[in-house]
């Protein structure tokens, strides 16, 4: 029996942090208060077990162990106490998956209607994942995909499918 | 198939990645004006052959609307632009008359905003 294209694993030790604000003006001080610095657009930083992607010109999402999510979260908002922004805990409302191996890219490729081959080692893409929206960036030995957590069990049955042994994109 | 870059984030999004939101730089008709202006402003769309003006949303992506210039007939596109700007931008218009020499904007870019329907279009 083949194997899978790839290992998917539903990861739930991830917490994150949805920061939106005039980035222009607040950059900085999200900067310091996540502890990593600014990713440019359609790009994601990370140092350690943190990461800070660029969503949108004026949202950020940090990524970062959950045991940390609430200590993070009182310091962005204490960071951002004299902006106009929104700082959100938005673990409970994301759900996230890892897709892990030497065809990683193939399942991706298969429900993304998106160049995942041309995104950056530190891109983030946010696209769709055949009917779900997700965001994808690249981990070492694959793919992090994030989507809404009230789709996560049609996420997680699309990224087996498209996983399954044998159905590999390049040519026999 | 269709690919748009989205102005706000630089992908470029796939047609299905992205929210139609019709006919761009429309004026809204609301309280005050006479029932043809509204009819017009809610019913009446050029639908034309050619070079068109659209709202797109990045709906799997950043989230904001924008515009495009692109051709209906061919697919062309010939630039995208954000969804604050009044008028189709310079750049956009020279991308156009490279295309079709013989081509003039029917809007007047250096008022600040637009000011009358689409001719043709009321009554
Ligand atoms: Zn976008």
């Amino acid at each position: 029996m083949a194997e899978a294209l790839a290992t998917i694993s539903q990861v739930q030790d991830r917490g994150m942090i949805q920061i939106r604000a005039d980035l222009a003006q607040a950059g900085d001080a999200i900067a310091e208060a996540a502890g990593l610095a600014l990713p440019e657009q359609g790009r994601i930083t990370t140092d350690g077990n943190r990461s800070l992607g660029w969503m949108s010109p004026d949202e950020l999402l940090l990524v970062l162990p959950l045991a940390e999510t609430a200590e993070a979260l009182a310091v962005l908002q204490d960071a951002l106490a004299t902006e106009h922004a929104l700082v959100l805990d938005v673990s409970d409302m994301r759900a996230m998956f890892r897709i892990q191996g030497a065809r990683a890219l193939d399942v991706l490729a298969k429900l993304c209607p998106a160049d995942l081959a041309a995104m950056p080692d530190d891109g983030l893409r946010r696209t769709r994942a055949a009917q779900a929206a997700c965001g994808i960036w690249r981990e070492p030995g694959g793919y992090a995909l994030i989507g809404f957590r009230s789709v996560a069990d049609y996420l997680r049955a699309i990224l087996a499918g498209a996983a399954a042994p044998g159905t590999g994109l390049d040519p026999r | 198939m269709l690919t748009l870059t989205c102005p706000y984030c630089g992908i470029a999004a796939e047609e299905t990645e992205l929210q139609p939101g019709g006919e761009a730089h429309l004026k809204r008709f609301g309280p005050g004006s006479s029932d043809a202006e509204f009819e017009a402003y809610l019913f009446a769309r050029r639908n034309p052959k050619g070079v068109h003006f659209e709202r797109w949303r990045h709906a799997y992506g950043c989230g904001k609307w924008f515009m495009a210039a692109r051709d209906t007939a061919t697919l062309q596109v010939y630039g995208t632009y954000k969804a604050q700007t009044p008028f189709p931008t310079p750049e956009i218009v020279a991308a156009i008359q490279h295309r079709h020499p013989q081509w003039r904007p029917d809007f007047d870019a250096t008022s600040p905003t637009p000011t009358s329907a689409p001719e043709g279009l009321t009554q």
